[in-house]
């Protein structure tokens, strides 16, 4: 190497001190990129997902969303619970994407990520499983729930476009909130797929009202601040952010984290166009020891959920 | 794959206001945490501009951390290698041994000023959680230490000292059960606790505003080493040199230099056995950009994105990412990032005993391997600045074990 030409430079003491300029350093809170061209064509079109909550709207209905980490218990046993899940009552499957980080689950989650993963599955595994489903359900909305990185080292294009002709119909990328979203949001948009958000009660007004314009399919919000499965779940305080939170999203509303019963999900009802439930469940699955007791327990745990749900909207109807 | 980024004019403008350093860092995080990160990045805005804050936090840097920390001139190493002169800022002279205590001062005295009265750390040698104890103690804040329950078993020695001062050791049991898996869990916690909470991150991984906090927060180590290099041999260095795990001591000895083109830019990375070997923790040598821990940067992933596990003889430099800051730095090609094994790194540390009488960090060591070949390729009138970041008091039974050698 040879010696550089030397000089000595001193640099004034206040940009030495912390090596920032102000304008580098104001706040960080959120700001929202702007509608990609493409956004306004794919919500026009009448995607499963919209058909889905518009029957609802229509018929008084609770939407009733299971989650599911693809792969768990068995990759082999996935589809045959989808479709159980379906038969009792699921409006939405969100099908889980395992990651070896998900830093926003609960130990239940974490736990059947790992076993998805040292069974094998990975992201082509998930759209197999999707492609499989699908290929027996026209109907049902399946969306992607998970972290970005799996998809970043697929490749987003190839992604979109093997999810898109898999069937898939949406993505929740837990760790993409929509201040990230730029560079994404275009691929998925080319590909119809929808972006699902998380808002949560320390969603700032000004954050919800970003989010109501760029929502997509539902509007993810979480019960309470914490990790899936905890017995947070406070009801009268979810009550109270999610009517906020109706004043400023008007894409429909699904409520999850932390709901374990069908009282649960029925209080939650009378605020929230669907109801969400993944831990719970996927406990009980975690304990078949088969297909067949996989999905007798995917019925045995919506079922009753799904009855609860409809007797209390006929309810209110009358 | 990202293109190539030209270099800018001016070093100092990074990261952006939404924590982006070029393409990397930003806030990759669940909803419920953004606004827990809004709140904190106004809270440090504010208080790094504080007069007082600033002067509290000088005071406690001089009488209670040993500040400033000398720049030794390795004479006989330097003479022993025959080429150039190899000179060391002695971080591991700081109050509980190595760099890590200007971070946690830095963020203690932020999580007091917020008024909370907790904190929680993640750790993976222990020495984070050690100096995250140490400053809890001092300001007496509740302290809570997630450590994989591998690192327990492997760092016991710190997790003792941990206990000492006061602090709760949990045992992370999730995934690979080291030091990511110890993030994970502290953040999950930080989520479910932040009325009363502050997680105070050991290194400037994470999302914004922590990479830029703890780079802030270190580069005292930097200002100072830019003024000694001045008043003590009347320039500044060819090189600079550091380890990086994460990269909190390499970000706060280079920042203050980046906008010195003169001077070349090392930072050692963890090669283990090898790159080829896939056990080392090289994430900017040998793996590719994604998304962890709230941020874009380098990442040692399988092919599906799964992160994968990784190997170094230093507990400290065992993380499959890397500061989204040293990302930038390598794509605009301002700063060098090479690979060191773990057979050089021990090498250096017994070079470096017997010439000049200090046991360095095995973490350090790899700053130090790196900067003895450099010096074989450099004239005598030449100087590298290496990072010295800890003393390696605890890394003693380590190394006992790995020669083969009962205490
Ligand atoms: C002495 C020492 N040096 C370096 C590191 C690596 O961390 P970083 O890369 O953030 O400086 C550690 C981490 O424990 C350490 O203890």
């Amino acid at each position: 190497m040879p010696a550089p030409a030397f000089h000595v430079k001193i640099v004034p003491d206040d940009t030495m001190r912390w090596g920032l300029t102000p304008e580098t350093c104001t706040g960080s809170a959120g700001r929202c990129s702007a509608n990609s061209p493409n956004q306004l064509e794919s919500r026009s079109r009448m995607n499963r997902i919209d058909k889905t909550f518009a029957a609802l709207k229509q018929t008084g209905r609770t939407g009733l969303v299971p989650f599911i980490t693809a792969g768990d218990p068995d990759a082999a046993w996935t589809t045959a619970i989808m479709h159980a899940l379906v038969a009792a009552g699921a409006d939405v499957i969100e099908l889980g994407v395992p990651f070896s980080d998900p830093m926003a689950d609960g130990p239940v989650i974490q736990k059947s990520s790992e076993r998805a993963l040292a069974r094998g599955m990975n992201l082509h595994g998930v759209l197999e499983l999707v492609r499989s489903f699908r290929s027996e359900d026209a109907q049902t909305p399946i969306v992607l729930m998970g972290y970005l990185n799996p998809i970043e080292y697929f490749g987003w294009e190839r992604f979109a476009g093997l999810a898109a002709a898999a069937g898939v119909d949406g993505v929740l990328l837990v760790d993409c909130p929509p201040e990230e979203a730029d560079s994404v949001r275009p691929v998925l948009d080319q590909h119809q797929l929808a972006q699902i958000f998380l808002a949560s009660p320390t969603t700032t007004p000004a954050r919800l009202a970003k989010m109501a314009a760029l929502a997509q399919g539902y509007v993810y919000y979480v019960s309470f601040a914490g990790i899936t499965g905890a017995d947070r779940l406070a009801l009268d305080d979810v009550h109270q952010k999610i009517a906020a939170a109706r004043k400023v999203i008007h894409a429909p509303l699904a409520v999850g984290f932390g709901i374990k019963s069908a009282e649960q999900a029925v209080a939650l009802a009378a605020d929230a166009d669907a109801v969400v439930i993944g831990s719970a469940l996927v406990e009980q699955l975690a304990l078949a020891g088969d297909q067949e007791a996989a999905v007798r327990a995917a019925t045995r745990f919506l079922a009753p959920i799904r009855s609860a749900l409809d007797a209390a909207s006929k309810l209110k109807a009358a | 794959m990202l293109e190539p980024i030209e270099a800018p004019a001016d070093f100092f403008t990074q990261p952006d206001a939404r924590g982006h350093f070029g393409p990397y860092g930003g806030q990759f995080v669940a909803d419920t945490l953004m606004a827990p990160l809004a709140e904190l990045t106004v809270a440090y805005e504010e208080a790094r501009r504080d007069p007082a804050f600033i002067a509290e936090l000088d005071k406690d840097l001089k009488h209670y951390v040993g500040r400033p920390s000398p720049i030794y001139h390795a004479e006989r190493l330097s003479a022993a290698v025959g080429g150039a002169q190899i000179l060391l800022k002695r971080e591991d002279l700081n109050h509980t041994g190595a760099h890590k205590i200007n971070n946690t001062i830095g963020q203690g005295m932020l999580a007091r000023r917020m008024g909370k009265t907790r904190i929680i750390a993640e750790t993976g040698a222990g020495q984070h959680g050690v100096a995250s104890a140490t400053v809890a103690a001092r300001l007496g804040l509740e302290c809570v230490v997630y450590m994989g329950a591998t690192d327990i078993e492997r760092q016991s020695i710190n997790v003792f000292r941990m206990k000492l001062l006061g602090a709760t050791v949990v045992p992370v049991t999730s995934g690979s059960q080291t030091l990511k898996d110890a993030l994970n869990e502290a953040m999950r916690d930080w989520v479910t606790n932040v009325h009363n909470t502050f997680y105070i991150i050991g290194t400037v991984a994470g999302p914004h505003p922590y990479p830029m906090m703890v780079r802030d927060f270190n580069a005292v180590v930097g200002r100072e080493a830019r003024v000694q290099m001045i008043e003590q041999f009347g320039r500044l260095p060819h090189a600079l040199v550091a380890c990086v795990g994460g990269g909190s001591n390499a970000i706060g000895l280079f920042h203050p230099f980046l906008n010195d083109r003169e001077v070349a830019i090392y930072g050692a990375e963890a090669a283990g056995h090898g790159l080829d070997s896939g056990k080392h923790a090289a994430s900017i040598s040998a793996g590719r950009p994604g998304v962890l821990h709230g941020n874009r940067t380098y990442l040692l992933c399988d092919e599906y994105g799964q992160v994968t596990e990784t190997h170094s003889v230093s507990a400290g430099l065992d993380y499959p990412g890397v500061g989204p800051e040293h990302a930038w730095l390598k794509d605009t090609g301002r700063a060098q990032y090479v690979g060191i094994t773990d057979d050089e790194a021990m090498a250096a540390f017994h070079q470096l005993a017997r010439c000049e009488g200090i046991l360095a960090a095995l973490e350090s060591s790899h700053a130090i391997a790196q900067a003895i070949k450099l010096a074989r390729t450099l004239p005598r009138d030449q100087l590298i600045l290496a990072n010295l970041s800890g003393r390696g008091d605890k890394d003693v039974q380590t190394i006992a074990r790995l020669e083969g050698i009962s205490l």
